[in-house]
């Protein structure tokens, strides 16, 4: 009788699920209510994880119940800690959700909500939550390697050098378009500016607290610090309207680009208590309790979606991104789907905490599903928005024009109207001088995610508040992946310099720290003052060019995954990784393709330069933008140079097991039994 | 009421490893020391010198 209860409730589930997909994708010409993409999402997830992770888990990967997890074998109450499911599934969620599934989808939504919303629900659940699920199980297997040791392993040492230039190729690329989007969020925003410069103090203050007055007590610090920084969004709004304070915290893209870098040094040279562990307490802290309210928020209103389900801008004319749907929608998703980053986290801190190997499915193909759930809700709070007001807000200055009256006429001739007298009215809602050009995607989501608060609350005098939450929610944890990135990748140059001059990679060497901190804060500087200094935003270059790194960080680690499978004799059910993997080396080459040779001069970096070259009067500064079109190829093709080896490497792995000439086997670690199970049947 | 009160003791502690205050409930049982800013200190000491955990994007 519960089987049979179990097979309806599933009937209807699937049911449901097929409803829901099939109006968001045949809707055309009038509005459709949020909650479709939500019943959608949520029913996908539960299939995926309910039928097709469990095949995964059973017949693919062939978890062993009895096999102790590294967590348990090496226990040391430090790294290597059994730990509670749901408690390793909270931490992994909070470690892999970022700023990516909340932009990404945000900027797709100029191809209107449809390809967006299909992607991010087909991409995750036979795409990422695969990725993250197979990577964790792998490392679990391995002690809790990282990528880079695996694929050294199991791949060759070529996998292994690749993966590391891989990884900090895509950490420098993630820092400089993170902080660009900051700093689009915050130009010319009095109110903005000073609550994120509110921040640090609070953060230091929460330092202190930490280390003097409370010692360990982080949730309690986290929550004052928290109630400070409601105070400060709340005072934010005295300093916009004070002329003399204004003037201070009024700031140009290119001084907050120079405030951010220095800001970024800081924090990786400066002590871990002092500045990076509280903000990164605090950032968690309002991530975990955002992302749940605007959940709610959306179930309270069920708005109605003002985006078309596709838009004209689907043959690659879009004026936030240039470049047809496919490859770029896929590439602009990024993190929605798939997330090769994820993989490493996959591979880092979260196997060591995992007690038992069949609780890998739950954190790794359900910590996924949740992280695709937030993309969906960033692609409902920026469809929410009538189209008219999201192109205002995220189409640059050179594409519309910076005249307020130009840029809503240009925005109507598209048949998205729009009024120059309605932006500014909204501005003026939301506390802020304009709207227009504000590129990057967070604004968009912040007015988005604004309109659900606000509405849900059934008032909308407090849309300025709101719109500053959002805005500090972003930025927050955007400066938190600054910190933390910085610091990861300081380590790695110190991993990788030490092996040039020793003392290079001592990581307590003050000199060392000091001038590996410089290395890579000027390379993700680099990219970030190319994007202040952009006429068309920054974002329309350096956004695809991080989703192509992204996105080739995933090629490898389903290459890694793929060449696993094989060797541990399971071919046949090797389409499981194979095809997303295909797919992914399918979108990634042909958008790394398009964007070095396009002959369109807004898709591609060389047919740019190309432009700018031709001019007939050059400004001072068209020689650095053509270095910077240039630089731009150079770094696609470097990665796709690199992943094009890995995949090569791994196909020739794969033809030697499979021809027999090399003997099927892995690098696993030897079998021992857990002692759980007994524990737990006692 | 037994359900919801096991949940909640769920979140505590996934919000305790979270925010690592589990991890310095962990090195105080390691090193057999109570709790203190010195203690703290230590801790914080040898957080400094591993890599920190990475954020995605």
């Amino acid at each position: 009788m519960k089987r049979w209860g179990s097979i309806l409730a599933w009937v209807v589930v699937s049911l449901l699920c097929g409803l829901a997909v099939a109006v968001i994708a045949l809707h055309r010409g009038e509005s459709i209510n949020a909650m479709w993409l939500v019943v959608a999402a949520l029913c996908s997830y539960a299939l995926g994880y309910r039928f097709y992770s469990k095949f995964l888990a059973a017949r693919v990967l062939a978890w062993d119940e009895l096999r102790a997890t590294p967590a348990e074998r090496l226990d040391n109450g430090r790294d290597f800690v059994p730990t509670n499911k749901w408690v390793v599934f909270g931490h992994h969620f909070a470690a892999i959700a970022g700023p990516g599934p909340l932009v990404g989808p945000v900027l797709a939504a100029q191809f209107g909500y449809l390809p967006g919303t299909l992607w991010i629900l087909a991409g995750a659940v036979f795409g990422g939550c695969v990725q993250d699920f197979v990577i964790l199980f792998f490392s679990v297997r391995r002690d809790g390697k990282s990528l880079t040791e695996i694929a050294r392993d199991e791949v060759g040492r070529l996998g292994g050098v690749v993966a590391y230039l891989a990884v900090i190729s895509i950490i420098v690329l993630i820092l400089g378009v993170t902080a660009l989007i900051v700093v689009n969020a915050l130009k010319s925003s009095p109110w903005g500016a000073f609550t994120i410069a509110m921040t640090i103090p609070i953060a230091l203050l929460m330092g202190v607290y930490l280390r003097v007055l409370r010692p360990g007590k982080v949730l309690e610090g986290s929550l004052l610090g928290f109630v400070l920084v409601l105070l400060a969004i709340w005072g934010g709004q005295w300093v916009a309207e004070s002329p003399t304070l204004a003037r201070y915290f009024t700031l140009s893209a290119p001084a907050l680009a120079i405030l951010i870098i220095i800001y970024g040094f800081a924090a990786s040279a400066l002590p871990v208590w002092l500045l990076l562990a509280p903000r990164d307490y605090l950032s968690t802290f309002v991530k975990l309790g955002t992302i749940a309210a605007l959940a709610l928020g959306i179930i309270a209103l069920r708005p109605t979606l003002h985006m078309p389900a596709l838009t004209r801008f689907v043959d690659g004319t879009g004026p936030v991104l240039a470049g047809k749907i496919f490859p770029f929608a896929f590439i602009t998703i990024a993190c929605g789907a798939v997330s090769g980053f994820h993989s490493l986290i996959a591979s880092g801190t979260t196997p060591k905490l995992i007690r038992r190997e069949t609780e890998t499915r739950l954190v790794g193909y359900g910590g996924m599903a949740a992280e695709s759930f937030v993309a969906v809700m960033a692609m409902i709070a920026a469809c929410v928005l009538q189209p008219g007001v999201y192109f205002a807000i995220s189409s640059p200055a050179g594409v519309v024009g910076s005249a307020p009256a130009t840029a809503a006429a240009t925005i109507s001739s598209w048949g998205f109207p729009v009024s120059a007298a309605g932006m500014a009215s909204l501005a003026q809602e939301v506390g802020e001088q304009t709207l227009f050009n504000r590129t990057g995607g967070a604004p968009a989501f912040a007015v988005g995610m604004a309109h659900i608060f606000a509405h849900s609350l059934g008032s909308r005098l407090l849309m300025a508040i709101w719109y500053h939450f959002a805005i500090m929610f972003e930025a927050l944890f955007i400066l938190s992946i600054l910190d933390a990135g910085t610091r990861v990748g300081r380590f790695m140059f110190q991993e990788a310099l030490g092996h040039v001059w020793r003392p290079l990679g001592r990581t307590s060497w003050y000199p060392s720290v000091l001038f590996n901190s410089g290395l890579i804060v000027a390379a993700w500087g680099y990219f970030l003052w190319q994007g202040v200094r952009d006429p068309l935003g920054g974002i329309n270059s350096l956004w695809p060019l991080f989703g192509t790194a992204n996105q080739l960080l995933a090629t490898v680690a389903l290459c890694v995954a793929t060449t696993i499978l094989m060797k541990m004799g399971r071919a046949r059910y090797s389409p499981v990784t194979l095809l997303p993997l295909g797919w992914l080396v399918a979108v990634t080459f042909t958008a790394s393709w398009q964007k070095i040779f396009d002959s369109n001069p807004r898709i591609g970096f060389l047919a740019h330069a190309r432009q700018l070259a031709a001019l007939p009067l050059r400004a001072p500064e068209t020689a650095r933008l053509i270095f910077n079109d240039r630089l731009d190829a150079a770094v696609t093709a470097a990665l796709v140079v690199l992943v094009l080896l890995i995949v090569l490497e791994s196909a020739r792995e794969w033809i030697r097991v499979l021809s027999g000439r090399k003997p099927a086997g892995v690098h696993e670690a030897p079998f021992v039994a857990t002692r759980f199970v007994a524990e737990e049947a006692s | 009421m037994k359900k919801l009160h096991r949940v909640g003791a769920i979140v505590v502690a996934m919000l305790r490893e979270i925010f690592d205050e589990a991890a310095y409930r962990r090195f105080l049982q390691h090193a057999g020391k109570p709790s203190s800013r010195a203690s703290y200190r230590e801790f914080l000491r040898q957080k400094m010198n591993v890599k920190p955990r990475p954020r995605c994007c």
